[in-house]
């Protein structure tokens, strides 16, 4: 009997090399910018020139260093409190990171657990969490973390768990669908057919396709729920007063954001970079993570 | 010697209520140990539908309405779920029809081979992938070690279909149903997977229940064939017997429109209403119904 000759000799580390690429400059720019945040939260007390609540009244105000008037010492300026405004934006990345990463992975946890049972029950099952995320996803999400972080109280927890319970619905739904999906396919039969109970076929068959959906879920449910922390900060129900956050900066700022705008505006920009930063990345790791590569 | 597969007036309807339509409608086959059996028909005759059922593969909306399916004197439609699983993967097997997309497309092929193995064989990971290697040796694929790490997507449709047989018979099934299984293969390939199939099956002593619409095919591999048509069990006997002296006029016209080099092939030709009586009445309505069946 002849020998059928492979498609595309690969070697396995050839492989990654080539899904690397494939992941693009989205994929760099990306990880650089969640790296960055992430090293800049692990390491804030090493790197942050002051403490964050240190306060100095006689330099508040202060426009950043380069600007006529600034002060070395402070190379991003000072709030209205004299606070070393590059200390706080540096704290703040911690509250936001924590946020980001509990927060989606959590929501990610309970949104496929539903989502597989929902798709792969079918039936009453389906109906009964399907309802739920539809009348789920009628309130108004924002709103709806506001109401409960303030029934729960402040804190970093309560934080987390409003985000939890307003966005399981957002995986839930996806994963519902792409499990009903992968169900008819006819490797899903196959895998019936060696013998595999459902809960196997859903862990081993299924849930790996289902990753690079997945990851792209979770890295833009991180940019989510850094923007609903901040929200929540705003309106200061989220971690306690003293705790510095990138929504509570911008707050401070806005009330004097015609004598010091920096103090609003930098705070903003360091939302909009890793918000970016967490849908790159995203991007970038579905196209990596899918081995069919799809042109 | 008992019989491997036993089927007993199976009947599948597809709908519920005034809609449903019969898809099956009594067939009977009896399979011995060894046995490689035809099951040819037009499309639509039902014939994957029978294979479905014994694999408990009916699609969401067909359910049995009546018959017996007996595996080596158990009920298939009374034993256990856990049971059944059991058998299946294990004693009784699947060659699906379509390798392009029977294998997980995001799994390497070792890992497959190794699920079935593991789970049904109570391999050790390391012998699992011994025994995989060994196996794809066993379906004529040069260089195993380097197969099993690669993805479905980057080997031919020859070679999945190798891999797939190579799982089949992977723990000598006693019953082993191939649904057209070079259906999507080149003219080529099919040779080679049908004679292979062919050597596996000699080698581990199963029986086959070949279903295909290729009477050549069953000319060459199965001693015994059956003819089916809308549902229903037309001819059964030596496929040599059946094909040098058709009894039934509907096993005629198909042999008349099978194409030959040395001369143009017919059309299929309808059998008059009379010799199949109420059938048409039966296929008529079904075609209606699923006109009238669309909103």
């Amino acid at each position: 009997m002849v020998d059928l000759a492979l498609a595309a000799p690969v070697a396995p580390q050839a492989r990654w090399i080539a899904a690397l690429k494939r992941g693009g400059a989205r994929l760099w720019l990306g990880a650089a910018l969640v790296g960055v945040l992430a090293l800049v939260a692990l390491l804030a007390p090493l790197i942050a020139p002051h403490h964050p609540l240190e306060q100095d009244l006689m330099s508040a105000q202060l426009p950043p260093a380069w600007v006529t008037g600034g002060e070395a010492a402070y190379w991003l300026g000072t709030d209205s409190l004299g606070r070393c405004v590059l200390s706080r934006l540096i704290y703040s990345a911690r509250t936001a990171v924590a946020v980001a990463l509990i927060a989606a992975s959590l929501a990610a946890a309970i949104g496929i657990a539903l989502g597989l049972i929902a798709g792969s029950f079918g039936g009453w099952v389906d109906q009964a969490i399907s309802r739920l995320i539809d009348v789920w996803m009628a309130f108004p999400p924002v709103l709806l973390s506001i109401v409960l972080a303030a029934v729960i109280g402040a804190g970093l927890t309560s934080v987390i768990a409003a985000i939890v319970v307003v966005d399981w619905t957002r995986f839930a739904r996806v994963v519902r669908a792409e499990t009903m999906v992968q169900l008819k396919r006819d490797y899903a039969a196959a895998a019936r057919v060696i013998g595999l109970s459902r809960g196997g076929l859903l862990r081993l068959e299924i849930l790996p396709n289902l990753v690079p959906l997945v990851v792209t879920l979770l890295s833009v449910e991180m940019g989510i729920a850094i923007l609903v922390e901040v929200i929540l900060s705003f309106v200061g129900i989220s971690v306690a007063g003293d705790v510095p956050t990138w929504g509570g900066m911008i707050a401070e700022g806005r009330q004097i954001v015609y004598q010091a705008p920096w103090i609003m505006a930098l705070p903003i920009g360091c939302i909009i970079a890793s918000v970016i930063g967490f849908n790159l990345l995203g991007d970038g790791l579905r196209i990596v993570l899918d081995p069919v590569q799809r042109q | 010697m008992t019989t491997v597969l036993s089927v007993q007036g199976l009947q599948v309807a597809i709908g519920k209520g005034a809609h449903a339509a019969n898809v099956l409608r009594g067939v009977s086959l009896d399979l011995q140990p060894g046995e490689v059996r035809g099951l040819v028909g037009e499309s639509g005759a039902g014939k994957s539908m029978l294979g479905r059922a014994v694999l408990g593969l009916l699609p969401a909306n067909a359910a049995i309405t009546a018959g017996t399916i007996t595996f080596a004197g158990r009920d298939l439609l009374a034993v256990p779920e856990r049971e059944r699983r059991g058998l299946l993967g294990r004693h009784i097997a699947l060659i699906p029809q379509d390798p392009m997309t029977s294998l997980n497309p995001v799994k390497r092929v070792g890992h497959q081979i190794a699920l079935l193995l593991r789970h049904h064989l109570a391999l050790s990971k390391r012998d699992a992938r011994e025994r995989a290697a060994e196996l794809l040796t066993g379906v004529a694929i040069r260089e195993p070690r380097r197969v099993l790490d690669l993805y479905p997507h980057e080997i031919s449709g020859g070679m999945r279909q190798r891999v797939l047989i190579a799982m089949a018979f992977a723990c000598d099934p006693a019953l082993v149903i191939a649904d057209e299984p070079t259906t999507a293969l080149d003219v080529t390939v099919q040779r080679q997977v049908l004679q292979l199939v062919e050597r596996l099956r000699q080698r581990h002593g199963s029986a086959v229940l070949f279903i295909t619409h290729d009477l050549g095919v069953v000319a060459k591999l199965c001693r015994t064939m059956t003819v089916l048509h809308a549902g229903r069990v037309l001819e059964e006997g030596e496929t040599a017997e059946v094909l040098a002296r058709p009894r039934h006029p509907y096993t005629r016209a198909l042999l008349a429109a099978t194409p030959r080099a040395d001369r143009p092939a017919e059309a299929l030709r309808p059998v008059p209403p009379a010799l199949i009586e109420s059938l048409w009445s039966e296929a008529f309505r079904l075609d209606r119904l699923a006109v009238a069946g669309r909103p």
